[in-house]
């Protein structure tokens, strides 16, 4: 009999089931997976080095290129981060304005999720779905902050600016017929909110029609059902949180045990799985992302009841209003000051994190009472859930290995930050 | 703020004599780097405390630190840690001796998924993990050299790669950028805040 030994593969960085540039050194035997060894750091910025020689203001468009699909949740870290260290005071409405954003984030990132991991496995149409709804998000992003994807909108004591009365329109031009330019912009005569809440209106229906290709489809079934499965006491060895943890049947999540924002003013479930494999996982963000829409059906409902400053008034952290800096002398000053120097933090050190889409995603700060950070860390939650990529396929055929890669929500912004 | 005090109270029992330090809502319990497994164990397994999560392992290089108030440490190794049960969080700082060749003790044996987050931390900034099952280096290039995060490594870094048409294969020469600063660092001490 013919003697076999295990062989070693490369898989990646340049494969389009990495989702990035994940490389991975596999060891087979056969089909089988033995050991799997990842190498990351092929998009290493060395933000945490970069945010270092930068004021406060400065690095918040760098957090929008951590994780590059849900970029306002990176900035709501790290401003709450700034915002605890200096007790600064964020105004009501800004704080509804953030949860929609962040909910609206929760939605891209999810969508993002459901079709990349519906085309690993084999599923081209819920892909070309997903991002079709995708970019209505990118327009509300467009609308509040001139990007539609890193849109450095929250800043240290509010956001930017408030949502916009009338929501951007399609323009005539002479590549397009102005039937069709009508009919695009049928929502969007009035407001932001109102093309918000025509978007909540109709998702759930959307997330209806991926069930109907997925949840009971035979083959997605066969892929997922029993894939990497993890026990909860394991999940929370391995230091997973968000959706990986859920998945395994852990009632954990922020929004829900350390509210932060209006989260406690809100009505939510907490969805959870019950095997802990890739099945329950999907399970577990479909439903969240029902449960966004309900969020944000909420969110725009107060703030189309409420009015209120978006920005706080302490103009040593916030920037004066424009109309006052012609005027007033002192107003200038805190402009000019603001934007040279910046502002100072109290020495000291503070931990922030938020319940991103992906996980818990913590920005760690150390001040020595500059104009800067001395040390910046941040907590990616994919980072933790890659370094189990080697436990959790171990075993399984290397077509698991892109469910599990698919499961896992990899963004490799934030793991090599 | 009631609970954080509560909480205080629990670790000073389980933790005597270590130095606990509450700021922003938030509680640091510092200690010289050989008694982290200790401390990082008592945390984990004490009934009251359930630290059962690593959220986190940073280093911190503490050399440019204006207040010399920690004895003459370079480096520090900070765990956070979460316990989904209690909820609650705390941070434990472990403050490293030798400046010369940081090393502390890994991790590992108790929270399992420290194993990257020492890795991330060797690889940054050359903190030694003992008895660390692959101390490899993690996000920096193959073959690299240097430890990036350190205040003394350059912003620029030290070597940049192209493609040397003559050679014909991609070679690292040192760097042809200057660094850029266009606002200085600003601190207490030089008085410009209340200014």
């Amino acid at each position: 009999m013919a003697e076999i030994k295990n062989y070693t593969m490369n898989f990646g960085p340049q494969h389009p089931a990495a989702h990035g540039v994940l490389r991975l050194i596999l060891e087979l035997d056969g089909e089988v997976i033995q050991r799997a060894d990842p190498h990351i750091g092929l998009l290493h910025r060395a933000t945490e080095k970069l945010a270092e020689n930068r004021t406060y203001i400065q690095s918040v468009p760098y957090m929008d290129r951590l994780d590059y699909v849900s970029m306002m949740m990176n900035e709501h870290a790290y401003v709450m981060t700034i915002e605890k260290m200096l007790d600064l005071k964020v105004p009501i409405r800004a704080q509804y304005i953030r949860v929609l954003f962040d909910e609206i984030t929760r939605l891209l990132n999810h969508l993002l999720w459901l079709g990349c991991h519906a085309l690993d496995v084999g599923a081209m149409t819920v892909f070309l779905y997903a991002f079709r709804e995708r970019e209505d998000l990118f327009d509300c992003y467009e609308a509040v902050s001139g990007a539609r994807m890193h849109a450095a909108y929250y800043r240290p004591g509010g956001v930017y600016r408030d949502l916009p009365d009338q929501m951007p329109q399609y323009q005539n031009s002479r590549f397009s017929r102005p039937k069709e330019v009508k009919e695009v912009n049928k929502n969007r005569e009035g407001s932001l909110l109102d093309f918000i809440d025509d978007f909540a209106q109709r998702f759930p229906n959307y997330i209806d029609e991926y069930e109907t290709l997925l949840t009971d489809n035979r083959i997605w079934k066969q892929r997922t059902v029993g894939i990497g499965v993890v026990s909860p006491e394991r999940a929370i060895e391995l230091g997973f949180t968000g959706p990986m943890l859920r998945g395994s049947g852990i009632e954990w999540d922020l929004r829900k045990k350390q509210p932060y924002e209006v989260y406690d003013k809100l009505d939510f479930d907490i969805p959870v799985g019950v095997e802990g494999d890739c099945y329950d996982r999907y399970l577990v963000r479909m439903e969240e992302m029902r449960q966004s829409v309900s969020l944000i059906k909420q969110c725009t409902k107060w703030l189309r009841e409420n009015s209120g400053p978006v920005m706080s008034d302490n103009q040593k952290y916030a920037p004066p209003k424009r109309q006052n800096m012609k005027e007033d002398m002192e107003s200038m000053i805190h402009h000019f000051k603001l934007f040279t120097e910046g502002f100072h933090l109290p020495k000291g050190e503070a931990y922030a994190a938020v319940e991103h889409p992906k996980g818990e995603f913590g920005i760690y700060m150390v001040s020595d009472g500059a104009n800067k950070p001395y040390r910046l860390k941040i907590r990616a939650p994919g980072f933790a859930h890659l370094a189990s990529l080697d436990e959790m396929t171990r075993g399984h055929m290397i077509s698991d290995l892109v469910a599990i890669i698919g499961t896992q929500d990899i963004v490799f912004g934030e793991i090599d930050r | 703020m009631k609970e954080i005090n509560q909480l205080s109270l629990h670790v000073k029992k389980v933790l005597p004599g270590c130095d606990i330090h509450k700021q922003f809502d938030e509680l640091t319990v510092s200690i010289p780097s050989s008694g982290v497994i200790n401390v990082l164990k008592k945390l984990k397994t004490n009934i009251q405390l359930q630290f059962n999560q690593l959220i986190d392992i940073a280093a911190v290089d503490f050399s440019e630190f204006p207040q010399k108030k920690f004895a003459g440490c370079r480096f520090a190794v900070i765990y956070h840690l979460l316990s989904t049960t209690k909820n609650h969080r705390i941070r434990v700082r472990a403050f490293i001796n030798d400046n010369q060749f940081p090393s502390i003790e890994t991790a590992n044996e108790i929270f399992p998924n420290a194993d990257w987050y020492e890795r991330e931390a060797f690889d940054l900034f050359g903190v030694m993990f003992l008895n660390h099952p692959d101390l490899r280096r993690i996000l920096t290039d193959y073959g690299f050299i240097g430890h990036p995060f350190r205040k003394d490594f350059p912003m620029i870094g030290n070597v940049e790669m192209r493609y040397d048409p003559a050679q014909k294969r991609v070679i690292y020469q040192p760097v042809t950028i200057e660094e850029r600063n266009n606002v200085p660092r600003v601190t207490d001490d030089l008085g410009f805040r209340n200014g």
